[in-house]
């Protein structure tokens, strides 16, 4: 495959400092002139177990993870606890190189840990080697490690190991290494990094494969985020400073990086009993005047249903977070899926009136988290974002400058104590908290804090009057049910206006058209410029926007292609269902192109998806996806 | 300045403040014990001074949780179970806000249990009433976790099997710092710990026997009932949590026996609130947060600053 990218991946067990030396490497390779792609790879385990990251750099930009890889570093499982061929896990130990290798590309390299693997326990592997061509160097990092004092160090070792192979200059993991470690351990470490670097320089003919670093340059500053940090720092910008959470996988990064910041920024995060709970804090401290926010992942996510229900009801403005991950039930609690769509666009009684969005990458997991609590607080509505696994998780580098923005910590349409004494009180005194005539035709009624003089009133979930008393009368129930859903239309307008959620690339001219969401989008965007270079004529939309749906844009979107593959993480095709939903036509023209396996599209799957059923030119096997035809097909 | 100035405004204020101007149609039985709650509440705001813009009553779902329609001040009537979790957090928002939360049995004991646990054991500074008649009132007199064993409801036609719920010895083991019982049928009483607990800087929670003449007519109607500190039979120290963990056993036993014993049942003055622990080690800010939003020369950080440069 191509040369003009570097596609590492680093394989060990779960505990063995995968993601810290990955992540410390990624950056190095960035602050070089890089772009780079991070995907993790995990089991639902503390110790032991199969666990990998890649690193994807180019010159180029990247946007997705790539088609398999060209660089294997492979240190061993050191937690295996079953060493026992015919066990049911198998032989653990050896799975950081055995099972890595099927998507290794012809020509790549090959460094694995001689120390602790063993390469003649793996069938073939001599043949494999030969036939791919694959650069193989068993190296003994453990003892390297060990000889330096500590055996965590074999990654380091490993680090050098692939800075000599791939023509990497130490100076950029150098100078990261003195940035992130304390300095007890940084001596031993450097000592080992130059170790390791010297070792392969002079005994092996480093130029006897060519995978190698490319080289690059940015034109600004670029920091390297995941989606998590994206979304706290979102929350954090628009003045959110009220978290309240309870752990559940992936949702917990973005909880705790807001608990680690929440503190020095004077804001409170709490970790509580369970996930009614936490929804429910964020409802009371909104309703106190605070900007606020919980989250969860699906299972949390369905205890927070009741709490969400009742924040539609009251009016009461909060942000949810929801990270995605395979379900039903606990389902793979480390693998990415889309299969929580509809459960966040549906869940709690009666008509759900809510925002949804899905941002399709890091940089638009900050703007979209942004533009939740704005709406969230300005229309007093919940807010949901929607991302998983892949996105929480995936590191990339995004110009510093996209973070460069003005705080908003407006509580949006709140009143100040002055402002309450010239608005509407019923005759007793009690302020009319959700009057029908409201002051913009959008069903907005600013609210009052308790604490405020003169703004009482009573929030409940039940129907209620405009002071807030219960109340069944037929009409006020419409006035009241009308003037809740004409905030969804207002937002829609909103929304239509500032036109920068949903992402479209392509020709706009294009004969096929793929429609994805989330954090699928990227993956689809490479696709769609391979198989463009490949003299298809193809564009995409990646829709951000769940509810309120943009209609009129997928409209049009579909009305200008022959035909659409829409492109999802789940087995039911719950985005083509929305699609269908909300645009009420074009059954004949959608097909689906699914994967649900547990790890997210490569570019290769779906260049072979559209090949494959929509030009039909059947030379591919397609077996990591499920083709869904159109209506009628 | 505040942009809350009706908090510590401390106004000379009349109990019947508290009632709405536009009083809704009560959906209360004649007769109901939720009278006495609401009673009692009124006099002892009225007694601290509280104006009904600076307080927050917070109730759950149950004839009890419509207490908020009935009396005048900010309220939030939130969901079956979950009053605790939304007060919590506004007085966590700002703490200067007088926040109280109600519920019934059900509502508390129940499905809110969970919360009530934790909301103790953390003891936030706030107050707690549970209307507790021993019954789902709501939903027409089903078992409740505090129905006497071999209580007999339409869902438990041959009697509960279960042993009541032990509300007072759980609110000592879950951590609660203010434990009293009341009755409605003893007013002047029901004030006073209202009161107290109000004033007790930590979670104050308050079991409250109403009586359900509608769906328990088999139960009592809380009649008579003894004070137990004025009582000369029972002797024993409030603040040793030995000692009350005793009283409270005895208490909850005699109930089902015939025997309505109210009062003070454990006080620690000395544990500090949630609150307070929670600034003690940095975690929440000395000026209440809510402040901040209507404060326009607060300058607000932002992540840029604040945290890219470790992304670099
Ligand atoms: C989640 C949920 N489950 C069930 C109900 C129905 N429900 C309403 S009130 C109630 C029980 C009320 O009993 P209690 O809390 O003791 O209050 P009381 O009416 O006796 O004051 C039930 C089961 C509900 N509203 N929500
Ligand atoms: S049903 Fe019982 S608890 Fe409910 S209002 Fe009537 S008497 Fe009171
Ligand atoms: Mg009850």
């Amino acid at each position: 495959m191509t040369n003009d990218e570097l596609i590492w991946r680093i394989a060990g067990g779960s505990g063995d400092g995968i993601a810290s030396t990955s992540q410390n490497f990624a950056k190095a390779l960035m602050r070089s002139g890089l772009n780079v792609f991070t995907h993790r790879h995990y089991p639902s385990r503390i110790r032991g177990g199969h666990t990998y990251t890649e690193i994807r750099a180019s010159a180029d930009p990247v946007k997705s993870r790539g088609d398999g890889y060209n660089f294997l570093l492979a240190l061993g499982d050191s937690f295996a606890r079953n060493p026992q061929q015919n066990a049911y896990y198998g032989n653990e130990e050896i799975k950081p190189l055995s099972e890595n290798l099927d998507e290794l590309h012809e020509g790549g390299v090959i460094i694995y840990d001689s120390g602790l693997l063993d390469a003649s326990e793996i069938e073939d592997f001599d043949e494999r080697v030969e036939e791919n061509d694959w650069h193989v160097y068993d190296l003994d990092l453990r003892t390297m490690a060990r000889e330096h004092g500590r055996e965590v160090m074999r990654n380091t070792a490993g680090v050098g190991a692939t800075c000599a192979l791939a023509g990497i200059e130490l100076e950029w993991i150098e100078e990261l290494m003195t940035d992130a470690m304390p300095e007890k351990i940084l001596e031993p470490n450097l000592e080992i990094l130059h170790e390791a670097y010297d070792m392969v320089e002079e005994e092996y003919d480093v130029d006897a494969h060519d995978v190698k670093i490319p080289e690059g340059e940015h034109d600004e500053e670029q920091v390297l985020m995941s989606g998590s940090d994206a979304i706290a720092y979102g929350s954090i910008d628009e003045g959110c400073r009220f978290i309240a959470g309870y752990p559940m996988t992936p949702w917990t990064e973005v909880f705790t990086i807001m608990s680690q910041n929440l503190p020095e920024l004077g804001g409170i995060s709490e970790q509580v009993e369970d996930e009614i709970a936490a929804a429910a804090l964020a409802l009371g401290a909104s309703h106190a005047g605070v900007k606020a926010m919980s989250g969860s992942s699906g299972g949390g996510f369905a205890l927070m249903s009741e709490p969400l229900g009742l924040a539609e009801m009251t009016e009461t403005p909060v942000v949810l977070i929801e990270a995605m991950r395979a379900g039903p039930s606990t389902g793979m609690p480390t693998k990415p899926e889309q299969g929580d769509l509809e459960h966040v666009l549906y869940t709690s009684q009666g008509d759900s009136h809510r925002i949804v969005f899905a941002p399709g990458t890091v940089a638009e997991a900050y703007t979209q988290t942004r533009k939740a609590f704005k709406i969230a607080y300005e229309y007093q509505i919940p807010s949901i974002v929607l991302y998983d696994q892949k996105l929480g998780g995936e590191l990339v580098n995004v110009p510093a400058s996209h973070f460069d923005e003005e705080p908003n910590p407006s509580l949006g349409s709140t009143l100040t104590e002055a402002e309450i004494e010239d608005a509407p009180h019923d005759e007793s005194g009690k302020f009319s908290r959700f009057r029908y005539d409201t002051p913009e035709d959008n069903g907005v009624a600013p609210r009052s804090i308790p604490g405020q003089k003169g703004g009482r009133f009573l929030a409940t979930g039940n129907e209620h009057m405009p002071e807030g008393h219960i109340s069944e009368d037929p009409e006020n129930r419409v006035f009241q049910m009308d003037k809740r859903m004409r905030k969804l239309e207002a937002i829609r307008e909103e929304l239509d206006g500032d036109g920068v959620n949903n992402t479209e690339v392509g020709d706009e001219d294009a004969q096929y058209g793929f429609l994805t969401f989330g954090s699928s989008q990227g993956t689809v965007e490479e696709a769609v410029e391979r198989l463009n270079d490949d003299g298809h004529s193809v564009k995409m939309l990646g829709v951000s926007e769940m509810a309120p749906y943009p209609v009129d844009q997928v409209t049009e979107f579909i009305e200008s292609v022959d035909e659409v593959l829409v492109v999802e993480m789940n087995a039911s095709a719950q985005f083509r269902g929305l699609t269908q939903k909300e645009v009420g036509q074009y059954g004949e023209k959608l097909s689906s192109l699914l994967k649900y396996n547990g790890n997210p599209f490569e570019p290769e799957d779906i260049v072979e998806g559209f090949e494959v059923n929509i030009v039909e030119d059947d030379e591919h096997p397609h077996t990591r996806t499920k083709f869904v035809p159109a209506a009628g097909d | 300045m505040s942009a809350f100035s009706a908090i510590g405004e401390g106004k000379e204020i009349d109990r019947n403040d508290y009632t709405p101007g536009l009083e809704p149609q009560a959906t209360w039985c004649p007769g109901c014990g939720d009278f006495g709650v609401l009673k009692a509440l009124k006099g002892a705001a009225a007694e601290l001074g509280k104006s009904p813009d600076e307080m927050l009553l917070v109730t759950g779902i149950g004839c009890s949780g419509k207490l908020n329609s009935y009396f005048e001040s900010y309220g939030f009537h939130t969901i079956h179970g979950r009053s605790l979790p939304v007060a919590r957090a506004a007085k966590l928002a700002n703490p200067g806000v007088e926040v109280v939360a109600a519920g019934g049995d059900g509502d508390g004991y129940g499905i809110g249990g969970n919360h009530f646990m934790h909301t103790a054991r953390e003891n936030h500074n706030m107050t707690y009433i549970v209307f507790n008649n021993e019954i789902f009132g709501l939903t027409k007199g089903q078992t409740s976790p505090t129905s006497p064993k071999g209580h007999k409801s339409k869902t438990q036609p041959h009697g509960s099997a279960k042993q009541p719920l032990r509300p007072l010895s759980m609110s000592l083991n879950s951590g609660a710092s203010y434990i009293a019982r009341t009755a409605a049928v003893n007013p002047n009483q029901a004030k006073d710990i209202i009161v107290e607990a109000m004033e007790h800087d930590g979670f104050s929670h308050v079991d409250f026997l109403t009586q359900c003449p509608t769906w328990n007519k088999d139960a009592r109607q809380y009649v008579p009932y003894i004070d137990i500190q004025d009582s000369d039979d029972y002797d024993f120290d409030n603040t040793d949590r030995r000692e009350a963990a005793e009283m409270m056993h005895e208490t909850e036993d005699a109930l089902h026996e015939g025997e309505v014993l109210t009062g003070r049942y454990y006080v620690d003055s000395d544990r500090p609130s949630y609150q307070q622990e929670k600034r003690n080690i940095g975690e929440m800010p000395e000026e209440p947060l809510a402040e901040r939003y209507f404060d326009d020369s607060y300058e607000w950080e932002r992540s840029y600053d604040n945290f890219l440069d470790k992304h670099k």
